[in-house]
């Protein structure tokens, strides 16, 4: 009992204050992240589409010309552009392809009963706690052409040294081995959580149809796992369209160009480079705003690959 | 839950994929205890030399290292703390909470996730220059202070582990909403708000495109941004190049050891609701 507990007034003013509490707290609870979102994501993301119709320069960000959609139109006649695209396109295949690949594999076995099952997947999981940075710094050390341990090695069972720098494939061969390293033990953990909610009564009744155990892994883990692979395929599909950081410092010195003859420049080092190189920020946008166009698109294939096999 | 045991081949594969995966961290150690000229030399070194001081001290003055670590740890910390205090507010309300346009709202949290950071990057870039913030730390650190993820992984957690009658008894005691946070949602999610922490530390410790855009080499750069000055030539020794990761990526790698297996378990979980 609480002593004010006769006082009308008190309690009047205390059941309009919890009304109150009931009726706004909920809102202020989820504000801090919209008005985050509003000043730092939404109103950027508007504006984006806006600077992409005019002419600005970094030196001068204030004053915008307007220029309509030239500054798309000679996106379209650009042929950096297109390489750009086209390295994004086989970057991101040469890495994510295999990453999920192998990543499966990994989770297949680290769901086997382990000793030390912990050390393994904190031991996996280590590449993801390391910057693109360090990560880049190192394997451009690793490929090297003359002194690199991965020709060293190749030499070692009789083969040429390869310039990973120079070489288109080679270069971005070497560019995707970066994110395939980094990301391979995230994926798998993600693979391991979902295999682990797959119910045993189907591998026990797949056992007593004969199946071996490669056979279930293909015919009761895969099937039980596609959402999760699907997941898994539109979050890397989306990380490969911004790569950045690997092919800007996989490229000694020579900055945003993404090797000496543009072989590695993927869309996000383009954007880079025009804006904050070649100081354009509105073809910057513009890019930025291609990019987004093609997720879009790549969105809608597999929502329609997706709906035509759910509805097999 | 399946049990079957591992025999020597899946032994076998694991310690190979635990060596792929930490052979190169474990290389950069030896490069940056080595010379710049041992390293122009085949075969590579395979073990420690005894160069690792002074590489390490190259590294620490002329990437200005302990200042960029000093700053990386500060913008870190605060995007950690924030995006925790203010995912968990957010994902008590989306859970527990009924309010009009609930729904919507949550849904619009989703959505952000799916916006790619380039699309923002050249506006956030003019405001931030218009601000003068360009090389200061509030402007990495104020537009990745709250994350989409985060809402939606307290909320999923604290559907869960949060009773309602916890909430609703504590209501009929006459308790605030304030009150309640404070001391049943607080105490509640606090599993989770370790793990979306550490979570969003690594993220924030190792982010890189924003970072090298907002902060130049000359102001208050994060680690990631001083590492690009080592490796684009400033300077060109290799084995200084080395000791910069190694000092880049060490103080992450402890965190790791410690907290490993909770950030382990904090991936799968949030990939199991997720």
């Amino acid at each position: 009992m609480r002593g004010d507990e006769g006082d009308g007034r008190g309690q009047v003013w205390r059941s309009r204050r919890y009304r109150w509490d009931l009726r706004w707290s909920p809102y202020a609870f989820v504000a801090p992240f919209f008005l985050f979102f509003a000043a730092f994501g939404l109103f950027p993301l508007l504006y984006t589409g806006w600077a992409a119709l005019h002419q600005v320069e970094l030196t001068d960000p204030d004053s915008m010309t307007w220029v309509g959609l030239r500054n798309f139109t000679r996106l379209w006649d650009d042929e950096f552009f297109w390489n750009a695209l086209r390295n994004t396109v086989t970057i991101g295949l040469l890495s994510t392809v295999p990453q999920l690949a192998i990543a499966l594999g990994l989770a297949h076995l680290l769901n086997y009963k382990l000793r030390g099952s912990a050390f393994f997947r904190v031991a996996v999981l280590t590449p993801y706690a390391t910057s693109v940075a360090a990560a880049t710094l190192v394997f451009v050390l690793l490929f090297g052409r003359d002194y690199g341990m991965v020709n060293w090695a190749l030499s070692t069972v009789g083969f040429d040294a390869v310039d990973w720098q120079n070489g288109t494939f080679a270069s971005q061969l070497a560019v995707s081995t970066i994110v395939i390293w980094r990301w391979t033990g995230y994926n798998a953990l993600i693979y391991l959580a979902a295999m682990q909610a797959v119910p045993g009564e189907l591998y026990e009744s797949a056992a007593l149809d004969g199946a071996s155990r490669l056979q279930q892994f293909i015919h009761v883990t895969v099937p039980s796992l596609r959402p999760t692979i699907f997941f898994t395929c539109v979050v890397s599909t989306i990380g490969a369209t911004q790569l950045f950081g690997e092919p800007l410092l996989f490229n000694g010195g020579a900055g945003a160009t993404g090797g000496s003859d543009h072989q590695f420049q993927t869309l996000g080092l383009y954007l880079y480079e025009q804006g904050w190189v070649n100081l354009h920020l509105g073809r910057a946008s513009a890019i930025a705003w291609a990019m987004f166009l093609i997720l879009l698109v790549i969105a809608g294939a597999a929502r329609l690959l997706r709906g035509r096999e759910a509805s097999r | 839950m399946r049990s079957l045991r591992a025999g020597r081949l899946t032994y076998a594969v694991l310690v190979l994929f635990t060596a792929g995966s930490l052979f190169p961290l474990m290389w950069t150690a030896i490069a940056a205890s080595r010379s710049n000229t041992r390293l122009a030399q085949t075969p590579p070194p395979f073990w420690f030399g005894g160069n690792l001081g002074r590489n390490l001290q190259v590294a620490w003055t002329d990437a200005n290292m302990g200042a960029a670590l000093l700053n990386t740890v500060i913008v870190a910390s605060t995007v950690a703390a924030g995006t925790v205090v203010f995912s968990t507010l957010a994902g008590f309300a989306f859970a527990k909470l009924r309010f009009r346009g609930r729904r919507l709202l949550m849904s619009l949290v989703v959505g952000t996730m799916l916006i790619p950071p380039q699309l923002s990057v050249v506006p956030l870039y003019m405001l931030i220059a218009r601000l003068s913030w360009t090389d200061r730390l509030q402007a990495v650190i104020l537009p990745t202070l709250v994350s989409a993820f985060g809402v939606f992984f307290m909320r999923q957690y604290l559907a869960q582990a949060l009773p309602s009658e916890l909430v609703e008894a504590a209501r009929t005691d006459g308790a605030s909403s304030l009150r309640i946070v404070w001391h049943v949602v607080f105490p509640a999610a606090r599993p989770a708000m370790a793990v979306l922490a550490m979570l969003t530390f690594v993220m924030a410790w190792n982010d890189f495109f924003w970072p090298i855009v907002a902060l130049t080499q000359n102001g208050s750069p994060t680690v990631q941004v001083a590492l690009t000055g080592l490796g684009r030539g400033y300077v060109p020794d290799q084995s200084v190049i080395m000791a910069g990761a190694l000092l880049g990526t060490l103080p992450l790698l402890l965190v790791f050891l410690v907290f490993g297996r909770q950030i382990v378990g904090g991936i799968m979980q949030g990939a199991v609701k997720g």
